[in-house]
């Protein structure tokens, strides 16, 4: 009789899904990026398009032959890693040695994430752990900033990108103070139209805030990015420069300033959101914005160095479990400080 | 009186695509009897029923086949007239065989359904209106199938001040509640002062969803003078039918986790619970069929109808017809819904619907694969009863149930489903959630 004897899937409920992955979120943080990609492109010339193609060349290429070589399905495919070669070669100056470039670019991927257990599992953004961990190895290279918008810079290559593993770069362009280490060094002090259109020297993402800004708002609005983490930073560093500036307006810039100069947008927008390494809860990450924002303003300020936005946020990276621990919702139903019995 | 009330919800939640259009707008129907119905005698949740029929004896149509046994427990009526062919095992939505009454119906009888000594609620006592309830074999017909005279029951010392009658019916696909409304708004009012009086509570309030204004407007309607019954419309989201969400977005109360609606002075009982109450009990007669949803892609003839308790699927779908490259049925909406794996399980008072899918719906699901968690944080924002369910997955993969339950609340979830609808890495976290919560509550059990 049976005219139905077919085998039928048995599954726990939900039996609906939203339709959302993570490949496609990564996907569409790529797509934000792409417009201050494509700017510093044209700000840098050919430089700009090799470096960031190396970044994530090295990123994907290493995630990949990894997998590979521990018999694992390869987990190239969820976009992560050309997130992370993209972000931290915006992090780079412009006649940066590809050969470093691509060092960075695989400690990002194999000290930044991969040792942890791979996406998910990487407590500090994985750029960042990369251009740290360069930072530190070449110093000099790291801090040399070849000037933007330079004659030329669509028809050659600065002889510094192309030197040869271990072998010292030599800089033939012209190179310039970043705005930050200009005022920290020289109290010169850019223009913040310069700064927010980006027409000034710096990493190769450091420079037209506008576009970084604009690629964020896409991805808030598709609930792709926690907008809580960057108005918090933003704000925070505006008040906190303001207070300052205030106080003694020939000794300390002004909020705009800080705003639009250096790593901050970028930071605030794409790295410090990074869900991984992001607090869970909405109180949590309006805190660990205002701590990223008050370090960028120590460190920038009365710190060694010009920027801070790199070390700013590993530290609120480092942050993030603490505060997830602490700060965990009230359950429905039980009472506020009533412990976590259920 | 209440109209617009749009700004009352709860916290949190989700919006799955509502898919109600097909059968919105169908008129509930009769179904056919199946060859042979098969009851359980355990349909809800509790004790099972005894059988008082023997092999061979001859039952009408809506007579006692099965007294309750104790307090948690209700009774079976025979859906259909006919002589019960056997009593023995039959698969049951819980993955075991379940003893049940086989009824095989006689072809020519006039199949009028037996009623016994009515019930007026003007008159009949508290006591005398839970005790027909019992025998009238209701329970929760949203789903949960929890024995209603027991939930009517207050516990001494308590008081309940709001009945709230539950129409939200926030599953997708669903349009059972959303039909009884529009159909039987005269069964509902008529079932409203039986629970009124049972309880002692003064008020009652219709709790309808915005995407059934129909049936907002059909129940205001059909309110007697002097019932103190009001209709409230609620913004649509899921789960707003959950008793917990429902009564927090009415009345503001939380739920202590752990307790009962009447912790907070509130009851909930299922719109068309309280249809077949009003139906039933000025008749005496028991429940022995119900309305439910037939849906779903992979459904001919989706629809609403009322379908004698006992139709077992296998039935159901030849009747209606089914797509061929059927993949999935499941027993209530596709949030909470329990996919079956044998077509040889009966229809039961708890079943709110049968929705089919196939190939196509079933097939991005699996097709979607799972990737780790990246710590997103939707499921935090999805959950209302604000779990964390990003932290319990990961938990629950490791295997630290008893983790999961005395530091992150896992006995509060109740499986709703929304955590997982939103998660992008597609982590069957409901299933990490029920393996954890039969862990935990084995291991308590054997420690007692």
């Amino acid at each position: 009789m049976s005219a139905f004897d077919k085998t039928l899937q048995i599954r726990s409920s939900p039996h609906i899904l939203s339709g959302n992955s993570v490949d496609h979120i990564m996907f569409h943080v790529v797509l934000a990026l792409l417009p201050a990609a494509a700017f510093a492109c044209f700000a840098f010339g050919l430089t700009a398009v090799l470096t960031l193609l190396v970044a994530v060349g090295a990123c994907v290429g290493i995630e990949h032959v990894l997998c590979v070589a521990n018999r694992k399905p390869s987990t190239v495919g969820d976009w992560s890693a050309v997130i992370t070669g993209l972000l931290y070669g915006l992090t780079l100056p412009p006649g940066l040695p590809l050969w470093m470039v691509a060092i960075g670019g695989g400690i990002a991927i194999v000290v930044g994430k991969l040792v942890f257990g791979g996406l998910g599992q990487n407590p500090f953004n994985p750029a960042l752990v990369g251009r740290a961990i360069l930072q530190a190895a070449f110093p000099v290279a790291m801090t040399t900033w070849p000037v933007a918008m330079a004659e030329g810079r669509f028809s050659g290559l600065p002889s510094s990108l192309l030197t040869l593993p271990f072998l010292t770069p030599r800089y033939d362009g012209v190179t310039a103070a970043t705005p930050l280490s200009a005022w920290k060094f020289d109290h010169h002090l850019a223009g913040t139209s310069d700064l927010a259109l980006g027409f000034t020297g710096g990493s190769l993402g450091e420079t037209c805030a506008l576009l970084i800004g604009l690629g964020g708002l896409y991805l808030a609005a598709r609930r792709m990015l926690n907008w809580r983490i960057p108005v918090a930073i933003l704000a925070t560093v505006a008040l906190f420069a303001g207070i300052l500036h205030l106080s003694d307006p020939a000794r300390f810039a002004g909020p705009l300033f800080h705003l639009f100069s250096g790593g901050l947008m970028l930071g605030a927008v794409f790295m410090a959101t990074d869900m991984v390494g992001s607090p869970l809860t909405h109180l949590g990450s309006v805190i660990y914005g205002v701590v990223i924002g008050v370090l960028v303003v120590l460190i920038r300020v009365f710190g060694g160095m010009p920027e801070g936005v790199m070390y700013a946020i590993l530290i609120g990276n480092a942050l993030v479990p603490h505060l997830d621990n602490l700060l965990r919702p009230r359950v429905y139903g039980t009472r506020a400080g009533k412990g976590a019995k259920a | 009186m209440s109209t617009s009330g749009h700004d009352r919800t709860f916290a949190h939640g989700v919006h799955p695509p509502e898919c109600k259009d097909n059968t919105a707008a169908l008129p509930i129907r009769q179904f056919p009897f199946a060859p042979v119905q098969v009851v359980p005698l355990l349909q809800h949740l509790g004790k099972p029923a005894i059988a008082e029929v023997q092999e061979g004896q001859e039952v009408t149509r809506g007579q006692r086949i099965a007294r309750p046994d104790g307090f948690m427990s209700v009774a079976m009526h025979a859906p259909v007239t006919g002589v019960v062919e056997r009593i023995a095992l039959a698969p049951a939505i819980s993955g075991r065989m379940e003893p049940a009454i086989f009824i095989r119906p006689f072809p020519g009888s006039t199949q009028e359904p037996l009623q016994g000594a009515p019930l007026d609620a003007g008159t009949a006592t508290p006591a005398q209106i839970l005790s027909a309830i019992q025998e009238a074999g209701v329970v929760g017909l949203g789903g949960a199938a929890f024995p209603t005279h027991a939930k009517l029951k207050i516990p001494d010392g308590k008081r309940a001040d709001t009945l709230l009658i539950n129409g939200a019916e926030c599953e997708p696909y669903l349009t059972t509640d959303h039909r009884v409304m529009l159909e039987h708004a005269a069964d509902v009012m008529a079932g409203i002062p039986f629970l009124l009086k049972a309880t002692g509570v003064g008020r009652a309030i219709v709790c309808i969803e915005a995407n059934k204004q129909d049936a907002a407007a059909t129940m205001r309607q059909a309110i007697p003078p002097g019932l103190p019954v009001e209709v409230a419309v609620l913004p649509v989201k899921y789960p707003q039918g959950a008793e917990k969400m429902l009564i927090t977005a009415m009345l503001g109360r939380e739920v202590p986790s752990g307790g009962l609606p009447i912790d907070v002075g509130a009851l909930c009982v299922n719109v068309a619970t309280t249809a077949e109450i009003g139906h039933l009990l000025p008749r005496g007669a028991g429940i022995h069929e119900r309305v439910l949803t037939l849906g779903g892609p992979g459904i001919v003839k989706k629809g609403n109808y009322r379908v004698p308790i006992g139709t077992p699927l296998r039935f159901l779908l030849e009747t209606v017809g089914f797509e061929r490259d059927i993949t999935r049925v499941f027993l209530g909406g596709p949030m909470m819904g329990n996919a079956v794996s044998s077509l040889d399980i009966p229809v039961t008072k708890g079943t709110t619907a049968v929705i089919a899918f196939t190939a196509r719906q079933t097939g991005n699901v699996e097709q979607q694969r799972e990737y780790p968690c990246i710590r997103c944080g939707y499921c935090l924002d999805a959950c209302p009863i604000f779990l964390n369910p990003s932290m319990l997955g990961l938990l629950g993969k490791n295997g630290e149930h008893q983790r999961m339950a005395d530091e992150f609340h896992l006995m509060d979830c109740f499986e709703c489903g929304s955590c997982t609808f939103v998660c992008p890495a597609h982590i069957p976290l409901v299933q990490h959630f029920r393996i954890a919560k039969r862990a935990v509550r084995k291991a308590k059990a054997a420690a007692k």
